[in-house]
C-alpha cells in the first residue's frame, strides 16, 4: 500500500462508487466541468458523464430536495453541497424531509441518500466560510453523521454511507485534504469511534480537523486520543473504557461552546462515568465568536494544541 | 462551450468630457487597485478568497456615478471595485485586505465582507444571494419612513437559480420597493456556464415573470451602464423595483483558487478586446475628448493611489487579541 492523500481517498471512493452502482451519480455545483471545488470530484465528469457527475445551478434548497426524491426513487445519490456554510440554504430539507420521512412515515419510506460538504475553518475565509455546524446536524434524530479524519476513513466511509438505508451526512475536512496517509479501500465501519493514540494521563476526545491537534497535545501530556468519526449516533463505549484508564477528560471541538457536540459529550461522560472521574471534565471549542478574517485572530478563535495541553494539565490541579 | 462576444462598445460618447474623464478615472483605479490586490495575493499579504472584479468595471463605474448619498447599496464578495466608488477610501479597502484594524471592517471581514455605514455600503456578501433579500428590506425600511432613498444591489447572475432571488423579486414588486437589483451576468458562476445551470437563460424574463420592469444593457460599455442606470434609479424612486440585467465578463478566474478549466483562453481573449477601459478610451480619444497623455495622467493618479493604499496598510496594525469578543453583541445600546 502507498500512501496518498486526503483528498486523493475522497476522489478514489466517489469513483470506486460510480463505477460499482448504476444507481450512484454524483449531483453538486461546480462538481463535473469544474473540477469540484476542491478538485476532489477531479475527472469524474469526464470519465462517468455529466449525467451521472451532474453540475447543478446555485439551488442547495433544490438539489438537495431532488437527492432526496431520487433516494426514494430508487436511486443512490450522493449530493454535494460544496461547504456547510451553504448547506444552511439547504437545511429545510435536510431536516424537514430527509430526517423525518421515515418515521413520519410510519416506516415506510427510508431515504439512503448521501450529502457530502466540506466544513470548517483556518483558511482566512472569514465569518461566512468558517463554520462548523456538525454538531448542530448531530442534534437531529433520522440521520447519520460521520466525519473522516483520517486517510483511510475518508477512503472507507462513502462505501458504507451508501450501503446505509438512511440519510448519511459527510463532513469533509479541508483541513486535512494535503494530510497522507494508507488506504486499504476496504469499506470502513460508521458506527464506532476509535483510539487513534494510546496513552495513560488523560483521554482527549475529539474527530474532524481538531484530530491533528489532539495528538499533538497527547505526546506532551501523554494524552490517549480518541477520534468520534461518528458524531451521531455517539458511540461511548471507547470513551468511558478510556477515562477508566486515565480518570480524566479533555473534549476537543472546533464548534461553538454552548450547546455544542463537545456539551453533549461531556454530559454523557457524567452520565455514564461519573464515578470513574479524578477531575471535571474540560473542554477546547472554539471562541464564541464569528471567526475573524485576520490571521492571528482566527487562531485565537479556534482551538489550538497549547490550549489542549493547558486544559490537560489543568486538570492535575 | 464557447460564449461568443458580441462586437466591441463603440459610437460616439455622448457625455460632457469631464463626465466621461470621472468615468474613465473610476474604472482605472478599480483596475489598478485590484492588479496589486493580485500581486500582493502572490505574496501572502492578502489571504483567504480574492474575487477579482478585473473586466467588469463598466458596471460599477457607470452606476455609482447615479447614486445618490443617501442610497444604499448591498453587494457581493466581488466588491471591491462597488465600495471603492461608493466611497470608501482605498486604503481602508487595502487596509482589509491586509487583515488590519485600519481596514473598513477592522481586518475582521477581508475581502468578501468590505462595511462602510459611512457610505451607506451594507457589504460584502459572501453567500450567493444573500443580500438580495436584505436590499428589499432596506428599500421596505425607505418606504415605510417616506425617505427619498434607493436601495441598489449587486449580484452576479448565478444567484437567480437560488430562492432568494425569486422570493425577493416578488416582495420587490408586490410591496412596489424602492430597489434596484443590478445584476452582472458575467455568464459564468465560478465555473457553470449560465446555459449549463438555467433552462430559462433570459434573465430579464424571469424579473419580468414577477412584476418587475427590467433592462439588458452592455456591461462593458460604461456610457450605455451609466444611461442605464440613471433610469434605473429614476425608477426605483419613483415607480418602484426595477430589475437590470449587465452583461459582462470576467477576465480573471473567479477566485485564486481557480485553475479555469471551463473556459477556453480564446474565450476570455475575445472579450478582452471588450475590455471596458480600452475601448472607452478609443472612443473618447477618437472624438477628442481624450490624449494620451491625459490617459497616462489617469493612469500614474491611479497607481499613486494605490502605492499609497499599500503604504498606509502596510503601517496598519492588528487588532488585539483581546478585542476579539469585541463586538459579538451590542456592547452600548443606542
Ligand atoms: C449559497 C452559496 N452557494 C455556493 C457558494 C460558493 N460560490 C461562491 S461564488 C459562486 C459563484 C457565483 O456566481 P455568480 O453569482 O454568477 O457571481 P460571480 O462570481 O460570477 O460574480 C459560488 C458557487 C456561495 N458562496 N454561496
Ligand atoms: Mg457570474
Amino acid at each position: 500500500m502507498s500512501a496518498i492523500t486526503y483528498r486523493e481517498a475522497l476522489r478514489q471512493a466517489l469513483d470506486e462508487a460510480l463505477e460499482k452502482d448504476e444507481r450512484v451519480f454524483l449531483m453538486g455545483e461546480d462538481v463535473g466541468k469544474y473540477g469540484g471545488t476542491y478538485a476532489v470530484s477531479k475527472g469524474l465528469m469526464e470519465k462517468f458523464g455529466p449525467e451521472r457527475v451532474r453540475d447543478t445551478p446555485l439551488s442547495e434548497l433544490g438539489f438537495t430536495g431532488a437527492g432526496i426524491g431520487a433516494a426514494l426513487g430508487g436511486m443512490r445519490p450522493i449530493v454535494e453541497v460544496m461547504t456547510v456554510n451553504f448547506s444552511l440554504l439547504a437545511l429545510d430539507q435536510i431536516v424537514n424531509t430527509a430526517a423525518l420521512l421515515r418515521h413520519m412515515s410510519g416506516g415506510q419510506f427510508s431515504v439512503p441518500l448521501v450529502v457530502r460538504m466540506a466544513t470548517g475553518a483556518g483558511r482566512q475565509l472569514a465569518a461566512q466560510h468558517s463554520h462548523s455546524f456538525e454538531g448542530w446536524y448531530a442534534h437531529i434524530p433520522g440521520i447519520r453523521i460521520v466525519a473522516p479524519a483520517t486517510v483511510e476513513d475518508a477512503r472507507g466511509m462513502l462505501g458504507a454511507a451508501l450501503a446505509d438505508c438512511d440519510p448519511v451526512l459527510v463532513f469533509e475536512y479541508p483541513a486535512l485534504f494535503e494530510t497522507k496517509g494508507e488506504a486499504s479501500g476496504e469499506r470502513v465501519d460508521i458506527a464506532s469511534s476509535k483510539v487513534r493514540r494510546e496513552g495513560s494521563k488523560v483521554t482527549l476526545v475529539t474527530y474532524g480537523g481538531c484530530l491533528p491537534k489532539a495528538l499533538k497535545a497527547a505526546e506532551e501530556v501523554d494524552g490517549e486520543v480518541i477520534d468520534l468519526r461518528v458524531l451521531r449516533p455517539l458511540d461511548m463505549a471507547p470513551i468511558v473504557e478510556s477515562v477508566k484508564k486515565t480518570r480524566r477528560a479533555v473534549v476537543v471541538d472546533e464548534g461553538w461552546r454552548s450547546g455544542g457536540l463537545a456539551a453533549e459529550v461531556m454530559a454523557r461522560l457524567m452520565e455514564e462515568a461519573f464515578y470513574e472521574l479524578d477531575a471535571p471534565v474540560a473542554r477546547v471549542c472554539s471562541e464564541e465568536v464569528p471567526v475573524p478574517y485576520a490571521k492571528h485572530l482566527e487562531e485565537a478563535t479556534l482551538p489550538q494544541v497549547e490550549e489542549i495541553v493547558a486544559a490537560a494539565k489543568g486538570l492535575f490541579g | 462551450m464557447k460564449a461568443k462576444a458580441p462586437p466591441p462598445p463603440a459610437g460616439k460618447v455622448k457625455l460632457p468630457a469631464k463626465a466621461s474623464l470621472e468615468l474613465l478615472a473610476d474604472m482605472l483605479r478599480i483596475r489598478r487597485m485590484e492588479e496589486k490586490c493580485a500581486e500582493l495575493y502572490g505574496q501572502g499579504k492578502i489571504r483567504g478568497f480574492l474575487h477579482l472584479y478585473i473586466g467588469e468595471e463598466a458596471v460599477a463605474a457607470g452606476t455609482m456615478r447615479v447614486l445618490e448619498p443617501e442610497d444604499n447599496v448591498v453587494a457581493t464578495y466581488r466588491e471591491h471595485g462597488h465600495a471603492l466608488l461608493r466611497g470608501v477610501s482605498m486604503d481602508a479597502i487595502m487596509a482589509e485586505m491586509y487583515g488590519k484594524q485600519e481596514g473598513c471592517s477592522r481586518g475582521r471581514g477581508g475581502s468578501m465582507h468590505l462595511f462602510d455605514a459611512k457610505t451607506r455600503f451594507y457589504g460584502g456578501n459572501a453567500i450567493v444571494g444573500g443580500g438580495l433579500p436584505l436590499a428589499a428590506g432596506l428599500a421596505l425600511a425607505a418606504k415605510l419612513q417616506k425617505e427619498k432613498r434607493v436601495t441598489a444591489c449587486f449580484f452576479g447572475e448565478g444567484a437567480v437559480a437560488e430562492g432568494a432571488f425569486h422570493e425577493s423579486m416578488n416582495l420587490a414588486a408586490l410591496w412596489g420597493l424602492p430597489v434596484a437589483y443590478f445584476c452582472e451576468n458575467n455568464l459564468y458562476a465560478m465555473g457553470t456556464a449560465l446555459e449549463r445551470s438555467e433552462a430559462q437563460t433570459d434573465l430579464c424574463a424571469k424579473a419580468a415573470s414577477y412584476g418587475m420592469a427590467t433592462l439588458k444593457v452592455d456591461g462593458m460599455d460604461v456610457v450605455a451602464v451609466h444611461e442605464a442606470a440613471r433610469k434605473a434609479r429614476e425608477h426605483a424612486a419613483k415607480k418602484g423595483p426595477i430589475f437590470v440585467e449587465f452583461q459582462t465578463y470576467r477576465f480573471r478566474a473567479h477566485s485564486m483558487f481557480d485553475p479555469e478549466l471551463y473556459r477556453e483562453k480564446s474565450e476570455v481573449e475575445e472579450w478582452k478586446k471588450r475590455g471596458p477601459i480600452h475601448t472607452f478610451s478609443a472612443r473618447l480619444k477618437a472624438q477628442k475628448q481624450l490624449t494620451e497623455e491625459r490617459f497616462l495622467e489617469l493612469d500614474a493618479a491611479a497607481q499613486a493611489e494605490v502605492e499609497k493604499a499599500v503604504a498606509f496598510a502596510e503601517r496598519g496594525t492588528w487588532e488585539p487579541v483581546e478585542h476579539l469578543t469585541k463586538d459579538v453583541y451590542t456592547e452600548v445600546s443606542p
